[in-house]
């Protein structure tokens, strides 16, 4: 077993530090319907972390939790070292916790370029009265950040549609403008909830791709919930998979793959 | 050029004038729905308290004071100070971003994700509230606002239009604070265009209006926002209000004047601010000529009811307005 403080170099050469979340005996109820219960992970410094699990496991609850829209009734939430007090989203956003949407919740009236930027807005530190009074200021830092934008668009390839509103995208694109808007924040943590959900083949593929290439290059640490399981096998570093609101395996891909638990909750009924 | 071809000019001149009043008001209006989905009934009376508060800090009156003296038997009305018009201006500005965050704290907040008409019940509420609490601040007598802007005809342009027309034609008469109120209708419809296009709040801005869950998650505090917008809101009521009051004087009839931006926001959509100046406008005029032409046929006094009828007409064939975005649901 690893250590906390431990990192490893992967198969195909990239290092996996520290422990950089640590979720310890998550419980979430929503009315007395128990979605997670006493769930513990942790997610490692730029690993690709995914959480799977059939329908209603409570995987998205447990990305919710993390990314602060739920506050689970017991357990506590630890990011770089410290406990986290109870959040707000946005809080959570600004402490470097960028997020996608299942059904995608990008600004439909506002153009991609201008989606991405709000990206930038827990980078941008200009106040209000401040760019009233000293308008170079802004525009500086404004210029600055459009730079940034802008490799973020080429590196996912959406030059093209920069000016386009969001509403007239075909559900591929928007969410790859999705995860523009999130990699805009630079975030240290990158949550994906069902980044491939309703993507045909090549679609997917493309998203895989983007996906490793942003871990890759950029060394963000990935947290993702996906139901496609062969997807999910050829991503990860690491697995943890859930059931009924239940942890029932938590491991490399191939230790999962040879799970009972996970085989015949999951694989052995969902999958050939 | 016959004299009642230059006198419907002079009325649509007018009237135009009379509209950028108007559309002031429905500005107001659609910057809060746009952002909350709010409708805040209570813009008309924000415009009313921001004149009071105007007049009363200017005039040094000592708020509260008939319940002071009725409490402690006293007869104190005035400081005795003047306040000059731009101090404040700026002081009323300050009262009213402290306004919004009232407003936000001790109602909005407690209301997230409640159904639009509790929200707009809660802003019925706030406008009797806030018309009490002015009557008991600041008096309800009809008070005279002076801040310095031009009143009375354009002699000028009286004096250089006359020859248009016959003997009969004395030149267009325009009321100098109405072109007043134009160029800063237009400067501040202007610096609100640059703010919501070019800065990082404005930015933030059209992203809670456009979807709160993916405003929270690139981490945009939707309380912060919320105050924002009714600070500038307020901001917009106040020019208003100043408008309103150096013409009319500011009497407590200047909150039912919220009731005239109905009709425009109806023509101009709900989330449009080009929508809220050209509705203004389209009824400014309309109503000004409407009574010019028929008027006289219907018995007079059709701008009372004609920007209603109007906007009746419009609900029956384009009812998201003129820039309202179109409500297609999918089945």
């Amino acid at each position: 077993m690893l250590d906390a403080d431990d990192s490893y170099v992967t198969a195909d050469g990239r290092t996996i530090g520290s422990v950089m979340m640590e979720m310890k005996h998550i419980t979430l109820r929503f009315d007395g319907v128990v979605a997670i219960k006493d769930i513990s992970f942790d997610i490692r410094e730029g690993e690709i972390r995914a959480i799977i699990g059939p329908n209603g496991a409570g995987k998205s609850s447990m990305l919710n939790v993390i990314s602060g829209f739920y506050h689970p009734q017991e357990g506590e939430v630890w990011f770089r070292g410290a406990r986290r007090p109870s959040m707000k989203p946005f809080q959570v956003a600004q402490q470097g916790i960028a997020r996608t949407f299942q059904n995608i919740a990008l600004f439909e009236g506002m153009s991609v370029l201008d989606n991405v930027m709000t990206g930038r807005l827990t980078q941008m530190k200009t106040g209000l009265l401040a760019q009233a009074i000293w308008w170079g200021c802004a525009e500086k830092e404004e210029f600055e950040n459009r730079e940034i934008v802008e490799r973020i668009i080429d590196f996912l390839e959406i030059q093209a549609i920069r000016k386009t509103p969001v509403g007239r995208l075909p559900y591929g694109l928007k969410k790859r403008v999705e995860l523009a808007r999130a990699l805009a924040a630079e975030p240290k943590l990158l949550l994906l909830d069902e980044p491939m959900a309703g993507m045909n083949v090549e679609e997917k593929e493309d998203m895989s791709r983007f996906i490793l290439d942003v871990n890759d290059e950029f060394g963000t640490t990935i947290a993702l919930i996906e139901h496609d399981m062969g997807v999910v096998m050829d991503l990860s570093d690491r697995v943890v998979v859930m059931d009924y609101g239940k942890k029932i395996g938590d491991g490399t891909p191939d230790d999962v793959r040879n799970n009972q638990a996970v085989l015949d909750a999951y694989l052995g009924v969902a999958h050939d | 050029m016959p004299d009642q071809f230059l006198y419907a000019i002079e009325v649509t001149l007018n009237g135009l004038m009379a509209g950028v009043l108007y559309a002031l008001v429905a500005l107001g209006f659609v910057l809060i729905f746009k952002a909350s989905g709010i409708f805040n009934y209570a813009q008309g009376v924000m415009a009313l308290f921001a004149a009071l508060t105007l007049v009363g800090i200017m005039d040094g009156q000592v708020p509260f004071s008939h319940l002071i003296n009725a409490v402690f038997g006293t007869d104190i009305h005035h400081f005795g100070w003047h306040v000059p018009a731009v101090l404040a201006i700026i002081l009323t500005m300050v009262f009213m971003v402290g306004f919004a965050w009232l407003v936000n704290h001790f109602v909005l907040r407690h209301l997230v994700n409640q159904e639009p008409i509790i929200l707009f019940m809660s802003t019925i509420g706030l406008a009797y509230f806030l018309e009490g609490f002015g009557d008991i601040m600041w008096g309800s007598d009809i008070k005279k606002l002076d801040v310095g802007l031009p009143q009375g005809g354009s002699f000028w342009l009286e004096e250089n239009t006359a020859w248009l027309g016959g003997d009969g034609f004395y030149g267009f008469f325009i009321d100098k604070l109405d072109m007043v109120a134009t160029v800063i209708a237009a400067l501040l419809v202007i610096a609100l265009v640059i703010f919501s296009q070019y800065t990082k709040q404005g930015r933030a801005l059209r992203a809670v209006a456009d979807d709160h869950q993916a405003a929270l998650s690139v981490g945009i505090s939707l309380n912060f926002i919320w105050v924002l917008v009714w600070s500038v809101a307020g901001f917009v009521a106040l020019v208003a209000g100043i408008m309103w009051g150096a013409k009319s004087g500011v009497q407590f009839s200047l909150s039912l004047i919220a009731l005239k931006a109905l009709p425009v926001l109806m023509l101009g959509g709900f989330t449009s601010i080009p929508g809220a100046i050209v509705g203004g406008l389209i009824i400014g005029v309309g109503e000004k000529l409407f009574e010019f032409t028929l008027g006289g046929m219907m018995g007079g006094a059709t701008e009372n009811w004609f920007a209603y009828v109007l906007a009746l007409v419009f609900l029956v064939f384009r009812p998201q307005g003129l820039f309202g975005e179109k409500i297609i649901e999918r089945v």
